[in-house]
């Protein structure tokens, strides 16, 4: 059986871990066997029927009030209580924060080994085969694992979402047991800046600006862009960054985050192997560069040599004809 | 204020990687390794909260005698104490083994911590795994990807980046916490530092001193294969002024890439 971890934040489920279901179901297909959900929260009631359509036979609703509040161990706690006694031969979840966060406390709560950040999934002779990129994409490594359950966290916006299906299958809700004081840490509030942006790793289109932007004041152009792109995000470089134009909480790249949108439309971004790390697996690249020796050039699917200050305004009237209708 | 910190050698990230087929590992003769960056900011962070509170800061990596270089770094940063935890290991790709290793040598060797200082991923393998896993061994909490940290007595609180917001987290000392860029800037060594850490001794410790038989410790994923990813093809450069430019770009990303 497979379980696939489904996050709940803010009373919503993330597209990131119904990402994960999907892939669920596809290698439960090869397994010949069952694929099933696992939500952990405090009031998950009308949940459930936004997970079936994605391939779970059942899905698991650990509930407590403490839940409220994200704490990875007492989360880990309740997963781990379920893993026993229904013995996944596969856990996946999603590398989301909140996945990166709980997946590790429960492996080691099971003593068995974590593959992070898979790109794809295979089933090999009856075991699971990941592979995932390392040392910032350069190298793509092949994994199986020697102990069970075999975990998992998937990239997000990598694997395809199952076209939903009018499923429905069984709920099993469980009361999970938690002292009060076995918890040591836990979230207290979410702070989200001003409007709320679409984060990065989340958007579809990334519009992202580089140190040919200029300055603060030009990333106005690219907000521009994503007010009329649906479901898109402002992201950057580190010069950027560094310089403090825009807040680090854009920084795409090795040490920013990775991102892998359908479209990522780079604006006066070289290319070092750094920014490349974080947003090669993106599905379509556009590079704008005044230079067309750049090395955005050479991982661009559509590169436009020009001033990036006299595309974008045409760029955003071609944009509105086109989005209008 | 006794802090651990936890740091990895790994590749300079422009490191051009080449991979031995045969042995399923990286080829490290010819590379530049460096301190994994973000390991640094959990190191600055160390040396900030000893300024403001007083107590120790250790630095501590498991690896081979060429990790000496950048607990040698750590140390010419301000670090009290530094120590390997020699293991000749090469990448796993799971971060069970070193947490195991991390949580014991804790354990036996520093019971009197108040903190435990991780970066939040090593560069390269990039597994962020650690820092949660030797969480769960020593049961204490943890807030990872950290860009805000105040202490105040016994209790902490923790700004943590999750995706579009900052997630704020208290929680009781002793405990895990990860670095995340943002968190502060790193200091440089000084010329003294240098000269301090050059004397300085640097206490190696075996695994078997840490009572960890090699059972325990074998690598529970398996590297079935390692290689460069296909290169992306050649894209299509788009000729003209900058108005007939931009509108073919739209055409083709809604006609041909379908993206918009
Ligand atoms: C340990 C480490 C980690 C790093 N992590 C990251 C990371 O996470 N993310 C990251 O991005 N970088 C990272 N870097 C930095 C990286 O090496 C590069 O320095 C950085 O990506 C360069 O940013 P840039 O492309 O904006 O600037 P530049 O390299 O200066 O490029 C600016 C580009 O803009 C073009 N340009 C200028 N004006 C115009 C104009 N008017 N119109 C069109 N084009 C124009 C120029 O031709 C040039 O190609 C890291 C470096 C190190 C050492
Ligand atoms: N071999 C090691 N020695 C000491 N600390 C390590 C080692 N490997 C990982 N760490 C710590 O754990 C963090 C996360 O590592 P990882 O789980 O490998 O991404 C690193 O940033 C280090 O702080």
């Amino acid at each position: 059986m497979i379980l696939v971890y489904i996050e709940v934040r803010e009373g919503k489920v993330k597209k990131s871990s119904l990402e994960a279901l999907s892939e669920g179901a596809r290698r439960a297909k090869d397994f010949k066997t069952e694929v099933n959900a696992v939500l952990v929260g405090d009031k998950m009631d009308n949940l459930a029927s936004e997970v079936f359509p994605y391939g779970a036979e059942k899905i698991y609703l650990l509930e407590n009030a403490l839940f409220g509040h994200y704490s990875a161990e007492s989360y880990a706690q309740a997963l781990m209580t379920l893993i026993e006694e229904i013995k996944p031969d596969v856990v996946f979840f999603s590398a989301s924060a909140m996945g990166k966060d709980l997946s590790p406390r429960v492996a080691a709560k099971l003593g068995v080994g974590l593959a992070s950040d898979c790109t794809s999934t295979a089933a090999r002779d009856g075991k699971l085969e990941i592979t995932r990129p390392v040392f910032a994409g350069k190298i793509l490594v092949a994994l199986t694992f020697k102990s069970k359950p075999q975990i998992a966290t998937l990239r997000p916006n990598v694997l395809p979402l199952a076209e939903p299906a009018a499923a429905k299958g069984e709920v099993i809700k469980k009361e999970v047991v938690i002292a009060e004081d076995q918890i040591k840490g836990k979230a207290v509030e979410v702070i989200r800046g001003e409007g709320a942006e679409l984060d990065v790793t989340e958007a579809e289109i990334v519009v992202s600006g580089g140190r040919g932007m200029k300055g603060p004041e030009n990333y106005d152009l690219l907000r521009e862009l994503t007010a009329i792109l649906p479901q898109s995000a402002v992201g950057a470089s580190r010069s950027a960054v560094d310089a403090g134009w825009i807040d680090h909480q854009h920084q795409v790249g090795q040490t920013g985050k990775t991102v892998s949108p359908n479209l990522y439309i780079a604006f006066g971004i070289s290319g070092a192997i750094q920014h490349l790390a974080g947003m090669s697996s993106s599905k379509c690249i556009v590079a704008v560069n005044k230079d067309p020796e750049a090395p955005i050039f050479k991982v661009a699917d559509y590169g436009l040599v020009g001033d990036l200050f006299q595309v974008i305004p045409h760029l955003k009237e071609e944009l509105k004809k086109i989005l209008k209708d | 204020m006794n802090i651990c910190v936890f740091v990895k050698r790994v590749p300079d990230t422009e490191s051009k990687i080449r991979i031995n087929q045969e042995s399923n590992t990286i080829i490290e003769e010819g590379l530049n390794f460096v301190l994994s960056p973000y390991d640094e900011y959990a190191v600055e962070e160390a040396l900030k909260l000893r300024e403001a509170k007083g107590g120790q800061v250790t630095v501590v990596s498991v690896g081979p005698e060429e990790a000496m270089v950048v607990l040698k770094k750590c140390l010419a940063m301000g670090a009290d104490e530094a120590v390997l935890v020699k293991d000749d290991q090469g990448e796993t790709y799971d971060s069970l083994r070193i947490s195991k290793i991390i949580a014991q040598a804790v354990k036996k060797k520093f019971a009197d911590f108040d903190l435990l200082l991780f970066g939040k991923q090593s560069v390269g393998a990039d597994n962020a795994q650690v820092p949660a896993m030797v969480a769960e061994f020593m049961g204490l909490p943890q807030v990872n990807v950290v860009t805000k940290l105040e202490i105040e007595g016994n209790t902490g609180t923790a700004w943590r980046e999750i995706e579009g917001a900052l997630e704020k987290f208290k929680f009781s000392l002793p405990a895990v916490l990860s670095a995340q860029k943002g968190l502060n800037e790193p200091r440089y060594e000084t010329l003294k530092g240098i000269m301090a850490a050059k004397k300085k001794e640097i206490p190696v410790w075996t695994l078997n001193e840490l009572d960890l038989g090699e059972e325990e410790l074998n690598p529970q994923l398996e590297i079935v294969k390692m290689e460069s990813p296909p290169p992306r093809e050649a894209g299509k450069i788009i000729e003209g002024e900058p108005a007939e430019a931009a509108q073919k770009l739209v055409e083709l990303l809604r006609n041909e890439a379908k993206v918009i």
